[in-house]
This record gives C-alpha cells, sequence and structure tokens, in this order.
C-alpha cells in the first residue's frame, strides 16, 4: 500500500464505517453521525481548555524562575562585596541553570500558544461542517428514497468523517506534546522542591550532590566570565580606577583590589 | 485532485500541480530511504509550499473526502517514516 493509505488514511476509513455499520437505518445513521460529531466538538473544546491550563503553569513558572534570577544575581553581589567568592559562584551557577530553564520554558509557551490557536480554528471549521451536516441530513431524509439516501449519507458521512478524523489528530498530537511538557514542568518542580533554586542561606551541609550536578549543568566558562564581569563592577563601585569599558582587555584588573579590601556594608 | 493538509485543511489542486508534487514526492521517498533527514524535510516543505500556493481552499461548507492527505507540516521523519515508502503519499 502506497503511503496515501497510510496511518492517517486507515483511521479516516474505520472511523467512517464505524459510523456507517452503526445503524441499519439511513436516518438513524445521520442522527448518530450527527452525535459523533457533536461529541467530537465538546472534546476539541475540553482539549482547548487542557492546553490553556498547561500554558498557564508553564508561565507562572517562568514567572517565578524570573524572580529567582533576580534574586540569586543579588546573592552573588551581596557574597561577592562580603569576599566570599566560593558562595558568589554557587549563586551564578544556580542562576545560569534557572536562566536556561527559563528559555526552554518560554519556548515551550510559544508552542503551546500556536497549538492553541491551531485548535481554535480547528474548532471553528469543525462547527462549521457540522452545521453544513446538519442542513444535509435533513435535506436528505426529506427528499430521498432510503436507497439513495444511502448514497448520499455515505458521502457526506466520509466528507465530515475526515474532517473528524484531521481534528482528532490533530488533538491527539496537541494532548501528547502537551503532556510532554506537562512533564517537565513537574520535572522542574521537583528540582525547586529539591532546593537547587532555593535560598542559598538554606543550603546545608548535605546538599552537596546538589552543587556537583550544577557544576554539571552550568557552563564553567559562563559562570567565570560573569564573576569577572560582577568584580569589576564592584571594584568599580568602591571607587578603582578602572576605565573597563568595551574593549578594554589592556587595563590592568581590578579584581585583587576588592579582596584586598573588602567594603564593609555595601549593599546595592 | 483535493488535497488535504493534515491539522489545515483542503485544497484543489490541477493536473500540472499533482504533476509536480508527484516529483517531489519521488524525491522525498529516496530521502527517507536513505536516511536523509534535512533533504527529506526540505523536499516535505516545498510540497506544502506548493499545495498552499496553487491550491484552492475547499469552502468550509464543502463536505467532499481527499484523493491524497499529507501529513501535518511540522512532522518528524520518524512520524511519516511509513507514508513515504513505495509510490510515496500520491500513487502513479
Amino acid at each position: 500500500m502506497p503511503g496515501l493509505a497510510g496511518r492517517f488514511s486507515v483511521v479516516v476509513k474505520s472511523k467512517i464505517n464505524k459510523l456507517l455499520d452503526k445503524a441499519e437505518d439511513p436516518g438513524e445513521t445521520l442522527e448518530y453521525s450527527y452525535q459523533k460529531q457533536i461529541e467530537l466538538l465538546q472534546n476539541v473544546k475540553k482539549g482547548l481548555a487542557d492546553v490553556v491550563t498547561a500554558k498557564k503553569r508553564l508561565q507562572l513558572q517562568s514567572q517565578k524562575l524570573e524572580q529567582q534570577v533576580v534574586k540569586l544575581d543579588t546573592q552573588a553581589r551581596t557574597a561577592l562585596a562580603a569576599g566570599n567568592e566560593d558562595l558568589a559562584r554557587a549563586a551564578l551557577e544556580r542562576k545560569t541553570l534557572a536562566q536556561n530553564e527559563l528559555q526552554s520554558l518560554d519556548q515551550q509557551v510559544t508552542e503551546l500558544e500556536n497549538q492553541q490557536q491551531q485548535m481554535v480554528d480547528s474548532e471553528a471549521k469543525l462547527r462549521t461542517k457540522i452545521d453544513q451536516f446538519r442542513t444535509k441530513k435533513e435535506v436528505i431524509k426529506a427528499q430521498y428514497s432510503a436507497a439513495e439516501a444511502q448514497v448520499r449519507i455515505s458521502e457526506a458521512a466520509s466528507g465530515v468523517g475526515e474532517e473528524m478524523a484531521d481534528v482528532g489528530l490533530a488533538m491527539q498530537r496537541a494532548v501528547d506534546k502537551t503532556e510532554n511538557m506537562r512533564a517537565r514542568a513537574s520535572a522542574v518542580e521537583e528540582l525547586e522542591k529539591a532546593g537547587s533554586f532555593d535560598d542559598l542561606t538554606a543550603l546545608g551541609p548535605g546538599q552537596d550532590d546538589i552543587d556537583r550536578q550544577l557544576a554539571q549543568l552550568t557552563s564553567a566558562t559562563e559562570v567565570d566570565s560573569e564573576l569577572a564581569k560582577m568584580k569589576a563592577e564592584l571594584g568599580q563601585g568602591s571607587g578603582a580606577p578602572a576605565e573597563l569599558g568595551s574593549g578594554g582587555d589592556a587595563a590592568p584588573a581590578p579584581t585583587p583590589a576588592a579582596t584586598d579590601a573588602p567594603q564593609k556594608e555595601e549593599s546595592a | 485532485m483535493i488535497v488535504r493538509i493534515a491539522g489545515e485543511g483542503q485544497f484543489r489542486i490541477d493536473e500540472a500541480c499533482v504533476d509536480r508534487l508527484n516529483e517531489l514526492d519521488a524525491e522525498a521517498v529516496t530521502a527517507v530511504e536513505k536516511g536523509e533527514e534535512e533533504k527529506f524535510h526540505e523536499i516535505f516543505a516545498r510540497m506544502i509550499e506548493i499545495v498552499r500556493s496553487d491550491g484552492k481552499p475547499l469552502g468550509d461548507d464543502e463536505l467532499t473526502v481527499s484523493d491524497v492527505i499529507i501529513p501535518p507540516a511540522d512532522t518528524s521523519l520518524e512520524e511519516v517514516r511509513d507514508d513515504f515508502t513505495g509510490e510515496g503519499l500520491i500513487p502513479g
């Protein structure tokens, strides 16, 4: 069998056959078919609601992560100002992780938005087709003999059946995607609960494991360069003669100054 | 010929269009056989583009069965591996 009669077409045909086999009487077939269409429309609405819920959840997580990023950045600065570079590094590692997670969350939200739009479109189209079918159904019942009606019913049911199968498939894909995202969102929540995004002051001695995990997940160079940048900024803040604009590579690094003379009570 | 792009809708296309699609279809089958994912996506995207630009969308009030069903535009090669074998999407 060529691809044309692939998985999708098989689904369509079996759906249509199921519809037609259900009842002997053409009138009954029509009613049954119509009832199935209304059911599908309800399912689409429900699926749409699920997508919206999943999207809202991801958006909420995204907001929380944004707050975490700001918080961790402040913590890193405070730690560095107090001369605790290790703590600053840990905070920056967490910040990088949170930022990466944030990026992927935003991507997923966009994907879900597309999904949502597609389902809204499908729903509108299906509704029109169903209306059309309802009109046809009444015409067929009123005008045709049983034998003729059977042919017309097959035509109408096949047409609307294909539309139903199409919407059904689109919905299945949307649901699968949403499920995947939900699983991912849960994983992030678990990570949060495990303390990886928590306040650094809550970091106990038994959490080396998380630290190791973090170190693996975050790019060391990224953290290093951010740490250097922060040091430079702090150096500037304490009045060091550092003019680190763009491309100030030749200028001496003001970093030792920051550790040699730690500024007390210097809060941002 | 009536073609449906899954998840998008139905289009009426003329013979010339069918011929062009058939050529691409054959190329797509070859790409799938060789496992050339990038090439497959490029061909598949062109097929969909042809249907979208040259085909006439069927009205929402028409209840017609399609002659050919093209998988959704964002399908992966894995998902359509079975569709693009032998004669491809469009027989002949």
